[in-house]
């Protein structure tokens, strides 16, 4: 059963977790090798139960909480990219807590919320999910970059002692990061957006825009859109752009919600 | 040991006093020359670098009057000075010497540089002859210290100086340095050094500006850089990532609206202001800008201090081996000292003995060969005997703290002290100004 490798993963992520406290106050070479092998882990019992989760041959893909495990999932791998290339463990203070929640919701019970509407092109949906996830899992490490860059910018301008010892990346690195998910995000966020609408067009004949799942993902995307544009023209950053990766991330919050109010994108059969 | 110390550093005055105290190279000579001609002073020597300024002497009587010096040297009345210097005797001068020497005194603790730059100043003094044998061999001493100090502990490891933590923290803000632009403005020592650090790190191009622009020229020239007038200052500046002032400018050159025009043209790239001049020449209200940052020196010497706290252990450890070569340093002096008794000892007592054998050979005419050798061995087997215990005591003594007390018994016993200018008139001295000296020594250290 799928649930249990997800629990596997789930304790994994603990760690993770409690790195990403314990990183906030101080730097360990040891913890953040641990929570990265714990982490890798976990990703691994992750992928297992998304894998067995798709070989189950159900359309489960579309219940909120599966979702929520692939987001997570997604997350990781951004995270694990960006090891890659930077060698730094510290998204992982912002990264950590959010898949560990993800995850969590997912692995505390079945439950089998199905998109009710008869979906005529699968295909279509299956890339709208992966698209729009991959999406989400970008803008939550642009929005964890943000709140990093805004944490070492304030630690060197009030010039403690401590700012050359921080266990964060350089200013420039987490902006780099920050904007690199950015620009990455935004082409499977439009698409996502795109196929979605397809899917949308095909199974209901129209998109209907005054629906709040619809107006408010729209928004996000404007939102995201906004943050692409500043960066790429005046190059914002810092304050001005953690306070627009907020607002996006609350929009992708609220739009992810606003599948409870939907009347076209429901999971659940009511 | 008539050793007397005075001087200012970066913890006992401001950079205005430092500054008006600080001896360009070009005057070092002319100064030290002065220096050993002022009364009282036998030897002397002067380290003057951007965060001290140190008169070092050997006195004829160990209470030169080295304030009266720096006063009339340069032209300050004691109220502008007196609060702001200290001032070491005897033991506390050797101790500080070392712990300069061993950069544990240094703004930035362990830092390479003042090493160099106090050997320097012997090498000048030396050349002229006002470092004879009594500052020589403080200093050849103080230098196997400081190596000591940086082989045995890792005080200097992490050396940091102003210039490599610039370098620290513009890693801090920009990651790499590779390919990042570096611009000094005003050509000075220090910004030469940080921008050398810089450009070891990887940054690629370098823009000089300096008020008279020959001098911009001569130091772009040294590191294939661009020179730049003054007056382009502002139009050139967005291009570096780092800019390193050090301008004498009386205010501040970089004020927020420039900061603003900067970030424009840069797209908010951010920027690093390493503002070593003082005053200062960035304005404080640039630093409120997003993506400017400005360190001015305070805020490097503190960023500075969470080093030496790291370091505290070893700085603990570098003391104490200061502390042991101190003690080991005035133990070898001691014995130095109790020679010149012992060999007075031996010619008085082979004085007499002389006296009497020539009396006895006057009494008794002239001897056989063999009664010339027994005589010989005789007076020799005494005197030997007589000797050796006021000569192993000497030598023991000469390793305690009573050394002086010692020398001045065994000459008043066998009545050394008449000879002209002899050892025993100073002997005399040293105990008392010994104390006079720690006293003081105690105090300016408060």
């Amino acid at each position: 059963m799928p649930l249990l490798w997800l629990r596997f993963a789930l304790a994994c992520y603990f760690i993770g977790l409690i790195y990403a406290f314990f990183a906030l106050t101080r730097t360990s070479d040891l913890f953040s090798r641990i929570a990265l092998h714990a982490a890798s882990l976990g990703m691994v019992f992750h992928f297992v139960s998304l894998v067995e989760l798709f070989l189950s041959g159900h359309v489960v893909w579309a219940s909120v909480h599966n979702g929520e495990s692939l987001l997570a999932f997604f997350s990781m791998t951004f995270f694990m990219i960006i090891y890659a290339i930077y060698q730094t463990t510290s998204p992982g203070v912002v990264v950590f807590p959010i898949v560990f929640f993800l995850t969590f919701i997912a692995a505390v019970d079945e439950q089998p919320v199905l998109l009710t509407a008869f979906v005529q092109h699968k295909g279509w949906l299956i890339a709208h999910i992966i698209l729009i996830f991959t999406g989400y899992a970008a803008l939550v490490l642009s929005f964890g970059a943000s709140l990093l860059y805004l944490l070492q910018e304030s630690r060197l301008k009030a010039k403690k002692p401590s700012s050359l010892i921080s266990f964060l990346p350089a200013l420039e690195v987490i902006d780099q990061i920050g904007y690199r998910s950015l620009l990455l995000g935004f082409p499977f966020m439009t698409l996502g957006l795109i196929t979605g609408s397809v899917v949308a067009m095909s199974t209901y004949g129209h998109v209907d825009f005054t629906d709040p799942k619809i107006l408010l993902s729209l928004l996000m995307w404007a939102v995201y859109m906004v943050m692409v544009v500043t960066r790429w023209n005046s190059g914002w950053r810092g304050r001005r752009a953690a306070v627009l990766a907020t607002f996006a991330f609350v929009a992708a919050i609220v739009a992810w919600a606003a599948n409870y109010f939907s009347t076209i994108h429901r999971f659940a059969a009511s | 040991m008539r050793y007397q110390l005075i001087g200012v550093n970066h913890r006992s005055a401001p950079l205005e006093v430092r500054e008006r105290l600080a001896i360009p190279e070009s005057r070092l000579s002319d100064t030290c020359r002065d220096l050993a001609a002022y009364p009282g002073i036998e030897e002397g020597m002067v380290i003057s670098t951007c965060n001290r300024v140190e008169v070092v002497t050997h006195t004829t009587n160990g209470a030169a009057d080295l304030r009266g010096f720096l006063r009339e040297h340069f032209d300050l009345t004691a109220e502008e000075l007196d609060a702001h210097l200290y001032e070491f005797r005897e033991k506390d001068a050797v101790r500080h010497i070392f712990r300069v020497a061993s950069s544990l005194d240094s703004m930035v603790v362990g830092e390479a540089q003042i090493l160099g730059q106090v050997k320097e100043a012997y090498a000048t003094a030396r050349a002229l002859g006002t470092v004879r044998a009594q500052l020589d061999q403080l200093f050849t001493r103080a230098f196997a210290v400081a190596k000591r100090v940086r082989s045995e502990t890792a005080v200097g490891s992490s050396s940091v100086s102003i210039a490599s933590v610039a370098v620290e923290l513009a890693k801090k803000i920009f990651g790499t340095l590779q390919g990042k632009s570096v611009f000094i403005v005003g050509a000075g020592k220090m910004s030469e050094l940080a921008a050398r650090h810089l450009m070891a790190h990887g940054c690629a191009s370098i823009f000089v500006s300096n008020r008279t622009y020959e001098r911009a020229v001569g130091l772009a020239h040294k590191f294939n850089g661009q020179a730049v007038r003054f007056d382009d200052l502002y139009s050139i500046c967005d291009r570096a990532d780092i800019v390193i002032t050090s301008t004498g400018s009386p205010h501040a050159i970089f004020r927020r609206e420039h900061g603003e025009q900067f970030l424009a043209r840069r797209k908010n790239r951010p920027m690093f202001f390493v503002d070593i001049a003082v005053p200062r020449d960035v304005a404080p209200e640039m630093a409120k800008l997003d993506g400017i940052f400005t360190y001015d020196l305070d805020d490097l010497q503190q960023a500075i201090t969470s080093h030496v706290a790291d370091r505290g252990k070893e700085a603990e450890l570098a003391e104490a081996i200061i502390a042991s070569e101190v003690e080991r340093f005035e133990a070898r002096l001691q014995t130095l000292d109790v020679v010149p008794t012992i060999v007075s000892l031996q010619d008085h007592l082979e004085t007499i003995r002389q006296a009497e054998i020539d009396r006895v050979r006057g009494r008794m005419g002239p001897l056989t060969p063999e009664q010339e050798m027994a005589v010989e061995a005789l007076t020799r087997g005494i005197i030997n005997k007589v000797m050796h215990t006021p000569v192993t005591t000497l030598k023991t003594a000469a390793r305690e703290a009573e050394a002086t007390t010692v020398i001045e018994v065994v000459r008043r016993l066998f009545n050394l002290q008449d000879k002209e200018k002899g050892p025993a008139s100073q002997a005399g001295n040293v105990e008392p100004s010994n104390k006079d000296a720690s006293d003081k020594g105690a105090r300016s250290r408060r």
